[in-house]
């Protein structure tokens, strides 16, 4: 089976998940935004990449944050963009995410940015859309976050050059976590050889040492003299439950303290995909101390983004 | 109307025959296998050279539709579909709207797929009232109406209190119970296997112990009250030990599994193809392979199609929105004869678990070709192969994860009470 996000030529004409991606495109992706960086830097932000293409934020899922940097990353590219915020009660009052795509397309939408709390939603719009219009998944479900994998395979990239020699961790809600499995996938295939993921059993899919990591429930093994530290934010509702008893007992045994974060190399990264919880994922003190590059990552992500939305457009830099 | 099958090679699982017999029929019923009855002359000769006349099919599930979605099915489109696919008896599961837990729809029911004059028509009855899981149905009421035996089709099982009262209560009067094994509260937002697919496309899994769980308190219900269940629909390895080692304990129970599990497993699910959302889920290679052993073991009785046509905006959706099933009655043979070659399994064997051990599940005297029988005939060709579009299949769902494959074996005659139904000769 062809990958659904490559061309006949190999060329990435969507951005749906990072599993199977060569790793040449990843590295294309990263070394583009590199280049994309300055441009974030200058007084006058924009490259005319995109003129005249429309892109639509699809939204199905709410989303600040990652819609937002989309937008900017498309606008900086010189993209008309429209963003929409598509509640579930048009799609309860009958429309299909495909009508509602269709609907879109009429009005000439060049490329669409989509989340969906469906994991696999991206794919079969992919599959529907007129082959000139390309589809980037901006969060979809459980499954994939290719861009903030991206961003972060930046970030590590950024601080840490070689791939090849690293020890990173996972930490928290890999269950539920879309971030993770792109994460996962983005430096398996980059070669890093050494990645944990660290919870509870109750937080951890089953299998997931298939994708070729580590299983760790002990936090403190799982953090000795690792490199990189991606902490999950743990969403409120998995707070307690049959998942989990209570955020602070969570936060005794996998929340990350100066005290754990000792365990880890002395230069050792830290790194959150957002929005934080202070006090049940991340101390205060580590989230904004001398190791975290929580805030780097957000730059970094519109840079990422703009290098992703170029490379679909064919108008690679 | 006297018919006569000339020149076929007549498989009858039943009595064990696989050789070349010619068959006479006679005012509905075989009046002759191998040489004619004293003054037989027939109305209508079919050459049946270079196929098998086999019994008709008996497939254990199959939903029409009717009534309540008849825009995803008719009784006349899916009736249609089973005589062109060989099948002339089949189940169909009480999940209609309305379901099939008061009398008068069953006896509708029955009425009009007997004007239609096709396949013969076998009702589940709900096992509880609107299938709800909290009050028993009239059964008895039920069982006169024609129902076989009762069932929740993929409805959770009621909690084990109901679930005790509703097999002791079918005991008392003799009623077998149909039961889908899986825990309701282990399966909750689940639409595939729990396993590495599932995580990695970050779809919910439903644990293989759902299934074993489910099983062993049915199992230790039954060791109680001495109900005969049927399991439907295994679809684990260690569901099918468990029904091998209760069979050998001498429980009263029989399975069945869907020929889709019997031959696909969740990797096949690709890149989130809504065709490959089953209930029960796909699983694993393994899993898949045990369901094959325990086929081929006796274990499994039968094999079903459990159709169940889903109209195409019901699948154009993400995966676990995507509404489950696939269609499957003019495929329970192909698929059958594709794992019998795959598994080395001989044709008398492999067509037993579509006629003699189904039917012997239902209790219904038909399943073979014994002298006397009503004749219900499916004439084949296994040498040919069919294509699965859209456009081949008659059901009026297209839903099936087989699109696009070329499956052994079609079907060129289906006679049901000695009428020929179907018939699509080589042009």
């Amino acid at each position: 089976m062809r990958n659904p996000q490559l061309n006949a030529k190999g060329e990435l004409r969507h951005l749906l998940t990072i599993e199977g991606l060569p790793r040449e495109i990843l590295l294309q992706i990263l070394d583009t935004a590199k280049s994309f960086l300055g441009v974030t830097e200058r007084e006058v932000k924009k490259v005319p990449l995109l003129r005249g293409k429309s892109v639509f934020n699809l939204f199905f899922e709410p989303s600040t944050r990652t819609r937002t940097t989309f937008e900017i990353a498309a606008k900086r590219l010189s993209a008309d963009v429209v963003n929409l915020a598509i509640s579930t009660s048009s799609q309860t009052k009958g429309e299909t995410l495909l009508d509602t795509v269709d609907n879109l397309s009429a009005m000439h939408a060049d490329m669409f940015v989509v989340r969906h709390a469906s994991s696999g939603a991206p794919f079969l719009i992919a599959g529907h859309v007129k082959p000139h219009v390309h589809v980037v998944n901006a969060g979809d479900g459980r499954h994939a976050h290719p861009t903030q994998g991206l961003l972060d395979a930046y970030t590590i990239r950024h601080y840490k050059q070689d791939f090849t020699r690293l020890s990173v961790a996972i930490v928290g809600d890999i269950l539920h976590s879309r971030v993770a499995r792109s994460l996962i996938h983005a430096l398996t295939t980059l070669g890093t050889p050494d990645v944990r993921v660290i919870g509870p059993q109750t937080l951890l899919p089953t299998g997931v040492e298939r994708l070729g990591v580590s299983v760790h429930h002990d936090m403190a093994a799982g953090l000795r003299d690792v490199d990189v530290i991606v902490m999950l934010r743990l969403q409120n509702e998995r707070m307690r439950g049959p998942l989990l008893p209570s955020a602070g007992e969570f936060f005794k045994a996998y929340g990350l303290t100066p005290e754990k974060l000792a365990l880890a190399k002395p230069d050792a990264i830290v790194m959150h995909p957002g929005p934080m919880n202070r006090g049940v994922e991340i101390d205060s003190s580590v989230a904004d101390g001398a190791q975290a590059v929580i805030l780097p990552q957000v730059t970094f992500g519109i840079a990422v983004r703009m290098a992703v939305m170029s490379i679909l457009a064919g108008a690679s830099a | 109307m006297k018919i006569h099958i000339k020149g076929g090679r007549l498989v009858d699982p039943r009595h064990g025959l696989d050789a070349p017999r010619d068959l006479f029929i006679a005012a509905g019923r075989i009046v002759g296998i191998g040489a004619a009855p004293d003054g037989f002359s027939a109305n209508r000769v079919i050459d049946a050279r270079g196929l098998v006349v086999a019994p008709g099919i008996v497939d254990l599930a199959a939903r029409l539709r009717e009534p309540g979605f008849e825009h995803k099915a008719t009784l006349e489109s899916e009736m249609r579909a089973a005589v062109a696919g060989g099948v002339t008896t089949l189940v169909v599961p009480p999940d209609t709207d309305p379901p099939l837990d008061e009398p008068g729809l069953v006896e509708m029911l029955k009425h009009r797929a007997k004007s239609l004059n096709l396949a013969h028509l076998h009702p589940l009855g709900a096992l509880t009232a609107r299938m709800e899981g909290e009050r028993l149905a009239e059964l008895a009421e039920l069982r006169d109406a024609g129902c076989v035996a009762f069932s929740q089709a993929n409805a959770p099982l009621p909690g084990t209190e109901v679930l005790w009262r509703a097999l002791q209560y079918a005991a008392t009067f003799g009623y077998g119970v149909w039961l889908q094994p899986q825990d309701p509260s282990l399966a909750r937002g689940g639409v595939a296997h729990d396993g590495e697919v599932a995580t990695r496309l970050g779809l919910g899994g439903i644990p293989s112990f759902a299934e074993t769980i489910a099983l062993a308190t049915v199992l230790s219900l039954v060791r109680i009250t001495g109900t005969r269940v049927h399991f439907c629909r295994l679809s684990t390895a260690e569901g099918v030990a468990m029904v091998r080692a209760a069979k050998r304990e001498g429980l009263p129970v029989s399975a069945d599994v869907a020929a889709n599990h019997v031959h696909l497993s969740d990797i096949d699910i690709g890149w989130f193809d809504a065709h490959f959302h089953l209930v029960p889920p796909l699983r694993s290679i393994r899993d898949r392979d045990a369901l094959r052993a325990g086929l081929a073991d006796g274990t499994i009785d039968a094999i079903c199609s459990d159709h169940t046509p889903v109209d195409e905006d019901a699948k154009l959706l993400p995966f676990a929105e995507s509404e489950p099933g696939a269609v499957g009655l003019e495929l329970l043979l192909p698929l059958t004869l594709k794992w019998a070659a795959d598994a080395k399994v001989s044709l008398v064997d492999a067509l037993a678990r579509i006629t003699s051990d189904p039917a012997r599940v239902l209790r219904i005297g038909t399943g073979h070709l014994g002298a006397g029988q009503v004749a219900d005939v499916c004439v084949f060709d296994p040498a040919a192969h069919v294509r699965v579009t859209p456009e081949w299949l008659r059901s009026q769902g297209k839903n099936t994860p087989f699109l696009g494959y070329e499956l052994p074996g079609a079907v060129r005659y289906t006679l049901v009470a000695g009428h020929v139904v179907h018939e699509a000769p080589l042009a």
